[in-house]
């Protein structure tokens, strides 16, 4: 139980922080203005455009394929049976399970293995290409170590050493409805289960902001009509309105 | 020729091999510093003390009081009024994808020019100082662990050193999944360097002769009104028609501007003859303007948008006061995304024009509709001697467009070049369009105190065109941005080409356009040689008279 409720209040944080520290940075993106026009051109000129655009970006990872094949491949690889394995793991927490959901378990476990093999891939480029490993902090290898752990162990427990699972869901369930439950103790389950929490804290602090801030990209996510209409924010605007040349020169008054 | 290795192109496919890394191989102290009477006209600190030789520059005893939190200020105050600053230095994975994209980092090896490692010189130092997982590794000691640094004298050194090794050509950006724009991060490390006493003084010298004079050679109006006149005498000897190259002339239709290049550099200035002949063909009613007699924006190269909107306020009240109702722009890469993207952000609105067309317009949108239209008449024959390919400029190519369509700034420059022109061959297509190498000299360093850096980041375009002058014979290169065209006139020779061999667009309008009433060569020859006659005849006589007269004095005297 010891282990249940320490896992709980891991699972609790990890969750709270992952939300908040989020949020908290998307506000500090969309808060922060564009003051010019930057979209990298060819850049769609309407709004749909823009949307497209995204959606290219996002869901098939457009520039990146124009650049290196064989990281885009290793990274769509990856981000890819992430999310199959994201997806089956709902039926951890749910109940009744929905039918997607149902429909992916088979594939969640061949993701498994490709999500791990991709990660070893991209391991493979920062210790072998010299430019590669350059640019790689020590950091960057130990977020690719945790999550080919997170990869192996819960391979582990597929294949070597499963686990209890209607305790985990038990387990987790409870945790939405604030009711402790025990945790299996199980090595490779709490090896897991700490690495997803680890994972989740650094979500906000780490380079794992690229998930959100891609949307927040000007040179992605602007259109192209700096001409047809004109485009201030507010800290320029104040240079217009008082008629200054220099910020420091403006009354801050209001 | 140089005291460093100039790059072996070969030409087999145009597209050079990525090299290994060699670190710190472009190590050094960076271009000029700017005094502190020329960091004051553009609003920044001056109380720093002049570096006595460039090894001191960056030594804290020559930066501003307090430098270190000065920066960081500084850093803090850009990152909370550019949202692409603040995206940037936090989500870049450090994937890699834009390593061996920067012609800068091809041409030297120096890690630290691959765009990731460029932007991690100044996201180091974020990291340590605005985000938690920097000051507590930072605390712990340990800042490396996440990418973290402490900021250091060595730090500002390499700020200086390769922030301005980066033409801000936004070629990583097109590569990077998340759009990250390098040339947003180096223009803000050079804002922030600008305020720690470490400015550049190409840039700075440049912006301030504009702002006294109004270009960036400070040009005064007289010499500028001499040189029109001149070209104008060069067109009327070429052609017998009397094309008018007009300034500050209150009431036109057009006002023109253009980089200041074009009114003495070869091959700009054959360009800008190109555009007064269009404009004379198609009867438009044009002037340029004395006071804001330049079409480039140096603010923009160092990330002070408060210094861009000053200069572009310039064209403003130019057309204010000569009331003109359309503003048009010439050849000029930067020039043209300052004006394209920004102008009527930083000096608009432009409600006081005409509305029936884009404010501003660029030249080319000019002439390829009427070339299409056919009212131009051309005699391609006259570029017989050529066979072309273009060099897409990259701040038209990544930062702007031309027409109504994404894209368009492609599209147009070569319709017109192939409407004047018979021979045309493209570059190879990982060269050109939005993947275009930049000339190697743009974004503020096009002077001679940073001449290895130019060389070396040519490599990649100079493979892409030995590869066509190789094997499909090209002769010449056009070009649409002042830059570029110095940039190539200076460095071609270091690659074995003659500089000749770079031409304006304009320029080959101007060789290919045939003006109502254009005398033909035989006629121009027949005039000449009349002229010539008169000349001789005129001084035959003279001379007649002189011996007639001196005769008549020595008689005199004899006598
Ligand atoms: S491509 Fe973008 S995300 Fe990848 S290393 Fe370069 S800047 Fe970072
Ligand atoms: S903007 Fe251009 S010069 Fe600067 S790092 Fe990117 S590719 Fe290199
Ligand atoms: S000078 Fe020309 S090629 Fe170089 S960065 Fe500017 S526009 Fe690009």
């Amino acid at each position: 139980m010891v282990i249940g409720v320490i896992y709980a209040v891991l699972f609790w944080t990890a969750t709270i922080v992952l939300v908040l520290g989020v949020a908290n940075k998307i506000r500090i993106y969309a808060k922060t203005p564009a003051p010019l026009k930057i979209p990298t051109t060819p850049a769609p000129v309407t709004q749909s455009g823009v949307f497209l655009r995204m959606f290219q970006e996002v869901f098939l990872f457009k520039s990146l394929f124009r650049a290196d094949k064989l990281l885009w491949i290793l990274g769509m690889l990856f981000h890819y049976t992430m999310l199959i394995i994201v997806l089956r793991h709902f039926r951890y927490v749910q109940d009744p399970v929905w039918g997607v959901i149902q429909f992916v378990q088979p594939f969640g476990i061949y993701a498994g293995f490709l999500f791990v093999i991709g990660l070893l891939g991209l391991m493979a480029r920062r210790v072998f290409i010299d430019r590669i490993r350059y640019i790689t902090s020590p950091s960057d290898i130990a977020m690719l170590l945790l999550l080919i752990l997170i990869g192996v162990s819960g391979l582990m427990m597929q294949f070597v050493s499963p686990t209890n699972i209607i305790m985990v869901k038990a387990f987790f369930r409870g945790l939405i409805a604030f009711d402790w439950q025990p945790l299996p103790a199980d090595v490779p389950l709490l090896i897991h289960l700490g690495l997803v929490a680890t994972l989740m804290l650094i979500f906000p602090i780490s380079k794992l902001l690229h998930a959100p801030g891609i949307f927040f990209s000007p040179t992605r996510n602007q259109i192209d009509n700096p001409r047809e209409k004109r485009h201030v924010s507010a800290w320029a605007a104040e240079l217009d309105k008082q008629g200054k040349t220099y910020l420091d020169e403006l009354d801050q008054g209001k | 020729m140089a005291d460093y290795d100039i790059p072996k192109i070969t030409g087999e496919d145009g597209i050079v091999d990525i090299p290994n890394l060699q670190p710190d191989a472009m190590k050094g102290h960076g271009p000029w510093v700017s005094k502190p009477e020329f960091q004051e006209d553009m609003h920044f600190p001056t109380d720093f003390t002049m570096p006595e030789n460039v090894e001191n520059y960056g030594d804290a005893s020559t930066l501003v009081e307090n430098w270190k939190e000065r920066a960081l200020d500084k850093m803090g105050d850009l990152k909370s009024r550019y949202r692409s600053l603040q995206v940037f230095l936090d989500i870049c994975v450090k994937c890699g994808a834009c390593t061996d994209k920067c012609h800068y980092y091809i041409g030297t090896t120096d890690p630290k020019n691959m765009p990731v490692a460029r932007q991690d010189l100044l996201r180091k130092v974020y990291r340590r100082y605005f985000t938690f997982a920097g000051k507590f590794f930072g605390k712990m000691g340990m800042p490396g662990f996440v990418g973290a640094a402490e900021l250091t004298e060595d730090v500002v050194k390499d700020w200086y050193n390769y922030y301005h090794q980066c033409s801000q050509c936004r070629r990583c950006s097109v590569f990077c999944p998340y759009g990250i724009d390098t040339a947003e991060i180096s223009m803000a490390a050079r804002e922030i360097l600008d305020h720690i006493g470490m400015g550049q003084k190409y840039c700075t010298e440049i912006m301030g002769k504009l702002n006294k004079i109004g270009n960036n050679l400070g040009l005064p109006e007289a010499a500028l009104a001499d040189t029109l006149e001149g070209l104008e005498e060069d067109i009327f000897d070429d052609t017998g028609v009397d094309v008018k190259l007009p300034l500050d002339k209150k009431g036109s239709d057009i006002l023109l501007i253009t980089p200041s290049a074009d009114f003495f550099a070869e091959p700009h200035v054959d360009g800008l003859m190109g555009y007064a002949k269009v404009f004379h063909e198609l009867g438009l009613d044009w002037t340029l303007s004395s006071y804001a007699s330049e079409g480039a924006n140096f603010g923009m190269f160092i990330g002070s948008y408060e210094n861009m909107r000053r200069i572009s306020l310039r064209i403003r009240k130019a057309a204010q006061d000569l009331g003109v109702k359309r503003i048009v722009f010439g050849e000029c890469g930067h020039a043209w995304r300052v004006a394209y993207s920004f102008l009527n952000t930083l000096a608009g609105p432009f409600d006081f024009l005409d509305q029936n067309y884009p404010v501003p317009q660029h030249v080319l949108e000019i002439t390829e509709p009427a070339l299409a239209a056919g009212k131009l008449n051309i005699d391609k024959s006259q570029n017989d001697d050529k066979v072309l390919t273009f060099h897409d400029s990259c701040n038209i190519a990544r930062g702007s467009r031309m027409g109504d369509k994404p894209g368009g700034q492609f599209v147009l420059p070569r319709n017109v070049i192939k409407a004047v022109c018979n021979n045309y061959v493209d570059m190879p297509a990982d060269t050109i369009h939005d993947a275009t190498y930049c000339c190697g000299g743009g974004g503020g360093i096009l002077t001679d105190d940073l001449m290895e850096i130019r060389v070396k980041g040519a490599q990649p375009r100079m493979e892409a065109l030995k590869h066509v002058t190789d094997q499909h014979q090209v002769t010449h290169m056009a070009a649409i941005c002042a830059i570029c065209k110095s940039q190539f006139t200076k460095v071609v020779p270091y690659y074995g080409f003659t500089m000749d061999m770079i031409v304006s667009v304009h320029q080959l309008v101007s060789n290919a356009i045939v003006l109502k009433g254009q005398l033909t060569e035989e006629e121009i020859e027949a005039r000449d040689a009349e002229e010539e006659a008169e000349r001789i005849a005129a001084k035959e006589a003279r001379e007649k008279a002189a011996a007639e007269k001196a005769e008549k004095e020595s008689k005199d005297s004899a006598n």
